[in-house]
């Protein structure tokens, strides 16, 4: 029983958020969401070639295969400055999600151009058709009266050049395709958070593009899902110790009555609760991560458990940072807007917490 | 587009990324499972098939009492203290797998638990050697068990206004002590009462406090038992009226009292009081109850919510285990344990009265009876050891740096 980090983990840990502290400040965030799509290419190209000199897209590949061949213990220190940052760039949909996915797929062919892509040229890659429910994996891709499929809610679509992307019917079951972006058309669909970027996706349904099918398309799919939950619940760890910060210094600072707010009982005791939900919630989501990266059979239930003490901890931090702020945290032109959206975002995103507690006692049930 | 040029910068940065290798273990060792065996073992043949009278009654205290000297015998009863004192000297993780085996074999509960898991930790730190060899073996045998005596009628959550008081004795060998202490668990029963009494009436309220140990036979002392909300005594008033205490039952330096409970306080609240298993174990019977009543019902997202604070709460205590191994302190994080722990084992509880709806209420025997009794001592959890209100004060003074 050693659970902690090492003193190489706290570094990398460092080492990004001293990244992320010069190159997505509240300000980036603020040109960010201002900008217009091309802009917006423009500055999400440039953070991410800084994220893939520091090596954080190929994290968690194989040396083999030209990543870092770190495990999913070191990229959980990483999401969690991501998330700290409210980064706009989809490092989880491409270091935790297809990275992982397609070294795992190795040496089919498909498989080792599309990582080949991830590790070599920076490539971006999308990740969608795949929901989580209370009652398992499903997909919301369908097929148009042309022909071609179409996935709504797909992440990360803007900076990609490879989709990856996950269809399902009842004959054939499950299938993942990685599909090169020229193939798809593409429909933003803007969300509340500007660091979203979600788009309905148009896509052909070739052989050409198929990583998987049948039951290991199944498999490959549900842990991806886990990857998800996982991630996404370190991203909501980063994101809920971000507001807590941002919102004790304002308690702090901020005067009523002739004192600091943060010197009133009501105002300390939300905090506090929102504190220790977070104080809890990081055990779990560190958890989850040991699992992953050592494949443990409990890796199901973990992760879950992860991303619903996350959820539910972020969501906390985000109410109780809007309320302590009043008026002000209501205006775009305070900072913390940004990390609201991003948080009620993230917090339903590849299920909520009311989903992931519902998997949470089927696992445990079950096993 | 990607730069041809491969930057040798980002070559290198990535080949020094790739010595980091992942330490993080949550496995136990092939060591530790070992002796989870062994307890487990142990306890399968000394556990007592049917369940002791409860400790809050006279016949309950000694058969509790018996159970702990039949732990000692074997050094079951402190694992985690030095062998001259009757303990195996284990660690911290070792103290925690004998938790987990200790709530799954549904041992007694500890009539010692006072002495054992709140005055011990601070004797071992603060204690003379004569103090720990004179107290430590008879408090691990159950020889003599030991009650709390903080709260006063006037201090409670505000515990600093502490009103008893201790003056120096004619002789000049000793103290006087002078006052009333309350809610003192085990109180009705115990041997022995460790206590904070004010010993200079003109030092600023949390200076001036000093920490004694008190013989509950001593001349002087009158014991009142208070019936719980359940009636029966769980805890007890003391009033002490001109009591003398030796200089040797002072713990501690005199005037440094304060700090000294702080060191107790941090036990009760942080790891040694509320081992994980104490609510795993509850959670899991909680698990066991939903599934008997055949799936879904209106309470299931409270099942589940239950269930999985019990394991965060196990996790973090992982966490902080590992931490303090390392040689870290537990600090003002043990605050939040205490709220979780609480709020968690008040959770499971609620959770499984909702299931048993109309049976709920019956104070019938066997299984629903029990989620009953345990029930009314979960709502005792966010008072006491210092009510959850203090404890979210102290989060955000100290963690969040809010100011007071």
């Amino acid at each position: 029983m050693d659970f902690a980090f090492s003193e190489q983990q706290d570094e990398l840990r460092a080492g990004v958020r001293t990244v992320l502290d010069a190159e997505c400040t509240p300000e980036a965030l603020r040109t960010f969401a201002m900008a217009d799509e091309a802009a917006r290419a423009e500055l999400a190209a440039g953070r991410w070639a800084v994220l893939a000199e520091l090596g954080a897209p190929a994290l968690v590949v194989p040396e083999a295969a030209g990543g870092l061949g770190l495990s999913d213990v070191d990229l959980v220190c990483v999401l969690e400055e991501a998330g700290r940052a409210c980064l706009p760039e989809t490092l989880l949909e491409t270091a935790a999600l297809a990275a992982p996915t397609l070294a795992a797929l190795l040496p089919d062919p498909t498989a080792a151009a599309a990582l080949d892509a991830l590790v070599r040229d920076d490539a971006v890659v999308a990740v969608g058709g795949l929901d989580v429910t209370a009652t398992g994996i499903t997909s919301p891709t369908d097929v148009r009266p042309d022909g071609m499929l179409r996935t709504p809610r797909v992440s990360g679509v803007r900076d990609a050049a490879i989709l990856l992307l996950a269809c399902r019917d009842d004959d054939s079951g499950w299938q993942l395709h990685a599909v090169p972006a020229s193939s798809c058309t593409a429909e933003p669909t803007p969300a509340l958070s500007t660091a979203r970027d979600l788009s309905t996706v148009h896509w052909p349904l070739s052989s050409e593009t198929l990583l998987a099918y049948g039951v290991a398309a199944e498999a490959a799919a549900t842990l991806l899902a886990e990857r998800a939950a996982a991630g996404s619940a370190a991203l909501l760890v980063g994101l809920a110790e971000r507001m807590l910060t941002i919102t004790a210094h304002y308690a702090k600072e901020r005067h009523q009555f002739g004192k600091p707010i943060g010197s009133f009982q009501a105002v300390k005791h939300h905090l506090a609760n929102a504190r220790v939900a977070l104080e809890f919630a990081r055990p779990a989501v560190y958890r989850a991560a040991w699992s992953l990266a050592t494949a443990q059979p409990t890796l199901s239930h973990d992760a879950s458990m992860a991303k619903a003490m996350a959820s539910d901890a972020a969501e906390l931090a985000a109410r109780v940072a809007l309320q302590v702020h009043g008026a002000i945290g209501y205006t775009w032109e305070c900072d913390l807007h940004f990390f609201l959206k991003e948080t009620w975002a993230l917090s339903r995103a590849w299920g909520d917490a009311a989903t992931h507690r519902r998997l949470v006692l089927a696992h445990t049930l079950a096993s | 587009m990607r730069c041809q040029t491969a930057p040798r910068r980002t070559l290198a940065r990535r080949r020094l990324l790739c010595q980091i290798r992942s330490a993080m273990d949550l496995s136990f060792s092939p060591e530790h499972e070992a002796f989870r065996a062994e307890a487990r073992t142990w306890l399968d043949a000394h556990v007592p098939a049917d369940p002791l009278p409860s400790f809050d009654t006279a016949e309950g205290f000694e058969a509790h009492r018996a159970w702990e000297r039949t732990m000692y015998e074997d050094r079951w009863s402190v694992v985690s203290w030095p062998v001259e004192y009757g303990g195996r000297d284990l660690g911290i993780f070792e103290w925690l797998v004998f938790e987990e085996e200790y709530h799954r074999a549904r041992a007694p509960k500890r009539v010692s638990q006072n002495g054992v898991f709140l005055l011990a930790p601070t004797m071992l730190e603060y204690g003379t050697e004569a103090q720990k060899a004179r107290y430590l073996p008879p408090m691990a045998s159950g020889e003599e068990i030991w009650c709390q005596g903080w709260s006063e009628p006037d201090a409670g959550s505000d515990l600093a206004g502490i009103r008893s008081r201790a003056s120096r004795n004619a002789a000049g060998d000793g103290w006087v002590l002078n006052g009333q202490k309350t809610w003192a668990s085990r109180g009705a029963f115990a041997e022995w009462c460790f206590g904070i009494f004010r010993t200079d009436p003109e030092a600023e309220r949390h200076r001036g406090l000093t920490y004694f140990l008190v013989a509950m036979d001593s001349p002087g002392i009158t014991v009142r038992p208070i019936p719980q909300i359940d009636g029966e005594t769980g805890f007890a008033e003391i009033f002490f009226d001109n009591v003398e205490v030796p200089d040797d039952q002072v713990l501690g330096e005199v005037g440094a009292g304060w700090s000294v409970a702080m060191a107790t306080a941090g036990s009760e609240r942080g790891l040694s009081l509320r081992s994980p298993a104490r609510y795993t174990e509850v959670a899991d019977r909680l698990l066991s109850l939903y599934a008997s009543r055949g799936g879904p019902t209106a309470s299931t997202d409270a099942v589940a919510l239950a269930h999985m604070h019990a394991e965060a709460y196990a996790l973090h205590t992982y966490w902080t285990a590992t931490k303090v191994s390392r040689g870290g302190a537990v600090g003002a994080e043990a605050s939040c344990n205490k709220i979780f722990w609480s709020e968690t084992d008040l959770a499971i509880h609620t959770a499984a009265l909702d299931l048993l709806g109309p049976e709920a209420e019956l104070l019938h025997s066997g299984a629903p009876g029990e989620w009953l009794d345990g029930y009314l001592f979960s709502l005792a959890g966010p008072i006491y050891a210092g009510t959850n209100e203090i404890q979210r004060n102290v989060v955000a003074e100290r963690l969040l740096g809010l100011p007071r």
